[in-house]
């Protein structure tokens, strides 16, 4: 008996994503589908930056979850068209991030607030951070170095 | 090989090699945030090189891989420009090789985007998201490094001077670029010139740096006629676990 690919979405939000454990990788944005192929089920990930090294984590990662819901034989596809875009990112995700200290991404380049104290007064560190999603913040109020999630 | 083949090859090589010059300041930049900032160029730039030789090694259909492509060739079948080799020197020098190398990287691919072979133009899609950030942050330092102290603006110019000879090469069109071109894989080399110039010409302009005036390019490595002395050094350092453990993985 296949589990529904509707249970199969609601399993994948509970993968965290390796690097920012309080999102999934379904909250991430970077599962693009999910199919089964015979007794396989099939699930088509994209990854983030080319060269993140958490890319080959979170596969692993997701064949485990399958495996522990019993579901035998997972393959994953790396799909690299269309490129992953900051806009897959779920608004419970972008509510999650924002509780763990990390403002998300903004079309307009920048974070809205300081995630801590809500300032509006804010510098750029640096366009680059700890992992290739993040840019390094600042709050000038409340005077935190925050990340910012990169818009891309 | 075929032109195809060597286009990939050229995407690739370039983006291998300077991404390994620039993992070298891993731990050595003057401030961390540079440091970090380096570090994520050049992971960017090896997992486009991971997509660039994939699709080389695919395309060749000889069952050698991207890895096979990077850590067991010599440094006669690479076919990166000289630019990418030259060593890092200053932090100075380092940017301004990023920031020239950069502004090709953008025009190029932004024209691969709408490359006629539809997996070129996936990995150009990706690739350039990742590039346009860098050119950010690059000129951004050009500029203020350049446009800054007395000291610092003397060092900017002579990288601009050391470098300026090895860009000629990267928009020196032969036949693998006329081929590209006639099928429509790749753009044409001299309408990236002028945007280059553009772009580079306003950033060294707000640099108060001045663009020598010379049109001299050093040749020989997009071919693999002749590389520097470089290339044979870098690869001693990066193939060598490959070299040493033959089919070593993690």
């Amino acid at each position: 008996m296949k589990p529904e690919i509707t249970q199969i979405w609601d399993w994948l939000d509970q993968v965290p994503d390796p690097e920012i454990p309080v999102i999934s990788v379904v909250d991430l944005g970077i599962v693009r589908g999910v199919a089964w192929d015979g007794d396989t089920l099939e699930v088509a990930v994209t990854p983030t930056y080319s060269g993140c090294p958490a890319t080959s984590v979170i596969s692993m990662d997701i064949e485990t979850a399958m495996i522990d819901r019993g579901i035998e034989k997972t393959r994953i596809k790396t799909q690299i068209s269309p490129p992953w875009t900051t806009d897959w990112l779920s608004d419970k995700g972008r509510a999650k991030l924002e509780d763990y200290g990390i403002a998300p991404p903004r079309t307009a380049g920048g974070p809205a607030h300081c995630p801590r104290c809500k300032s509006e007064n804010l510098d750029r560190i640096s366009q680059f951070g700890s992992t290739p999603c993040k840019a390094q913040w600042r709050c000038l109020d409340c005077l935190e170095p925050f990340d910012y999630f990169k818009c891309i | 090989m075929t032109a195809y083949f060597e286009f990939l090859l050229r995407m690739g090589d370039n983006t291998l090699i300077l991404g390994h010059r620039v993992s070298e300041w891993c731990g050595h930049a003057p401030v961390i945030e540079e440091d970090i900032a380096l570090a994520n160029t050049a992971l960017d730039l090896i997992g486009q090189t991971q997509m660039w030789l994939g699709l080389a090694a695919e395309v060749e259909g000889k069952g050698r891989k991207a890895d096979d492509l990077a850590m067991l060739r010599d440094a006669w079948d690479f076919r990166n420009v000289l630019m990418v080799e030259k060593p890092n020197g200053d932090f100075g020098q380092t940017l301004m090789r990023q920031f020239l190398f950069d502004a090709f990287h953008l025009e190029m691919l932004k024209g691969l985007t709408t490359s006629s072979e539809p997996r070129v133009a996936e990995i150009a899609a990706k690739a350039v998201k990742e590039v346009q950030y860098h050119v950010e942050r690059s000129g951004d330092t050009v500029i203020g490094l350049g446009d800054g102290t007395a000291e610092s603006h003397v060092r900017m110019q002579d990288a601009l001077n050391l470098m300026w000879p090895y860009v000629g090469e990267m928009f020196a069109s032969d036949d693998v670029d006329a081929e590209m071109l006639s099928t429509g894989i790749a753009p044409d080399l001299t309408q990236l010139r002028i945007a280059f110039d553009a772009h580079v010409g306003a950033v060294m302009a707000d640099a108060t740096l001045t663009i020598p005036d010379s049109t001299f390019a050093h040749k020989g490595g997009k071919s693999g006629f002749q590389h520097t002395e470089h290339l044979g050094h870098i690869l001693t350092q990066m193939q060598w676990l490959q070299r040493a453990y033959p089919r070593a993985s993690w």
